[in-house]
């Protein structure tokens, strides 16, 4: 008899990102060096480290905003500099990124989410619209769609950042300090909120934390791999048996 | 009132409510990603352009120009070099170019150049081909916002999400900063050199505290710059005043009463 796992292993589960060898600096400061890891399809991630350990440097380098000084890294199979695919990744910066006083709505910035280079010199369709709603109702904002960003308190704009992220239907899903700057409770359902897409969607997720007993609870006690003073805790999703993509938003409404 | 028909009157009043669309908008762009400061600085450098101008005898305005644009480029360069220090830059140039141009302007003695009248602006000497150029330029300052309308409102939300989404974001910068340099060198000789920034800048200030949505801050800027443009002239035109200063001051005035009803309609 065939094993029905490895075959779905072998058929659908492809590498994600790849990094071999990558090594970076800043001046003369070694940030890291010589990082190899791997991220398979339905992988969740938790990259952990202390600060200064190169967490957000790794996360800049996968998303092309740094490139590493050694060694290479590949998305989806492709090396990162012919990697043109990037709607495939959704990413939710930190928080504290933005400007509270910024003239934007909810619906403005999750909207935003769709304006990639394939946009460009296109205006939106009502696909685009609806999408954006779809978007909303998926992390329960809908009521929020006209309010200014900066009005909300710090969990619901971490749920338009998601909400923004998602909207592409991504494949991986890069998230940096999500749970900083909310309150326990907030941290908890949002945590909940992605742990159950990852268990029930086609989705790959990379995070960034340094919030062990949470990325624990969910990763296991053990990192799959370290390097440096990053750790790397890896869950592996095989709950999903139908390897085909469906759409995220719709079907995350659904489940309501 | 007679001078509310000549014609000088109405080339300004033509030529400043064309700027009042155009410099409004880029300084909502450049507030929202904290370089208010730097239409100073373009515009302090684009004196020195005007400067060579009149003495090598080529139409000072496009010398400002293209003092603009190299100082825009600078400014980028330094912004890399001292990342965290951004400010940094703009003080540099901005100096630099007032340097420069006190340089040109005593160079320049002999040939009685008119320094006040780039300094804070003479509106009511605007020729014909200072008109055409104002309506070139904001022909072009409104096609490309309007074409980039959403690349430019995720730059300038969150500059990281839209390097991550695939777009061009040095070319956008690149964009941005040519952009603004025509603006203000378009400008310089309806509100002067000194008070450019105020018609960039104190728009947005009004546009931030009052808008919810994006969108509702692009129409208040340029309403707001309409309102103080025109109203300013024509004031400054019956009373016999400076045009640009009544002008500013007018918008400081729309800030303060706009503040202050955000302030007691919260409380």
């Amino acid at each position: 008899m065939i094993n029905r796992d490895t075959i779905q292993q072998a058929g659908c589960h492809q590498e994600i990102v790849k990094l071999d060898g990558v090594s970076f600096s800043f001046d003369s400061q070694v940030i890291m060096s010589d990082v190899s890891f791997k991220i398979m399809e339905r992988d969740f991630v938790g990259l952990i480290g202390s600060n200064g350990a190169g967490k957000t440097t790794l996360l800049r380098m996968i998303v092309g905003l740094n490139r590493p000084q050694k060694g290479s890294i590949s998305l989806f199979g492709k090396p990162a500099a012919q990697f043109k695919d990037w709607n495939q990744i959704g990413y939710v910066p930190q928080r504290n990124h933005f400007n509270p006083l910024f003239p934007a709505t909810v619906r403005e910035v999750v909207l935003s989410g769709l304006y990639g280079r394939n946009k460009m010199f296109r205006r939106l369709s009502k696909e685009d619209v609806s999408r954006s709603e779809d978007a909303l109702g998926a992390l329960k904002i809908q009521d929020l769609g006209d309010k200014r960003i900066g009005a909300l308190s710090g969990g619901q704009q971490q749920r338009v950042f998601l909400a923004r992220a998602l909207i592409n239907n991504p494949k991986l899903l890069i998230l940096d300090e999500p749970l900083s700057g909310i309150d326990v409770e907030t941290q908890q359902s949002f945590f909940h909120m992605i742990k159950h897409m990852h268990q029930r969607h086609n989705i790959t997720f990379l995070m960034v934390s340094h919030d062990m007993d949470m990325v624990r609870s969910y990763l296991g006690q053990e990192p799959k791999e370290q390097s440096g003073k990053l750790s790397f805790y890896v869950r592996h999703s095989h709950d999903l048996e139908d390897c085909d993509g469906t759409d995220l938003l719709h079907s995350l409404r659904k489940e309501g | 009132m007679d001078i509310l028909t000549a014609e000088f009157f109405q080339r300004a009043l033509i030529g400043g409510a064309l700027i009042a669309v155009t410099a409004p908008l880029m300084g909502l762009f450049l507030v929202l990603r904290r370089l208010a400061m730097i239409g100073d600085t373009l515009a302090h450098v684009s004196i020195a352009g005007v400067a060579l101008g009149f003495l090598i005898h080529i139409y000072p305005v496009a010398v400002g120009l293209v003092f603009a644009i190299l100082a825009s480029f600078a400014i980028e360069v330094l912004r890399r070099a001292y990342r965290t220090y951004a400010e940094l830059s703009i003080a540099i140039i901005m100096s630099g170019g007032i340097a420069l141009a006190s340089l040109l302007f005593t160079m320049g003695k002999s040939f009685k150049m008119n320094v006040t009248s780039y300094l804070f602006g003479s509106i009511y000497t605007l020729n014909q081909t200072d008109i055409w150029v104002i309506a070139g330029v904001t022909i072009i300052v409104l096609t490309t916002v309007l074409i980039h309308k959403k690349e430019l409102f995720l730059l300038t939300f969150d500059e990281e999400a839209a390097a991550v989404s695939g777009l061009p974001v040095k070319y956008f910068n690149i964009m941005l900063s040519i952009l603004t340099a025509l603006v203000i060198s378009a400008s310089i000789k309806i509100v002067g050199a000194l008070l450019v920034s105020a018609l960039l800048t104190i728009p947005a200030a009004i546009g931030l505290t009052l808008s919810r949505s994006f969108k509702q801050a692009v129409i208040l800027v340029v309403l707001v710059g309409e309102a103080a443009v025109l109203a300013g002239l024509w004031i400054a035109g019956v009373w016999n005043l400076a045009p640009g200063g009544t002008i500013v001051l007018l918008l400081i005035g729309i800030l303060i009463v706009s503040i202050t009803t955000t302030r007691i309609m919260r409380a």
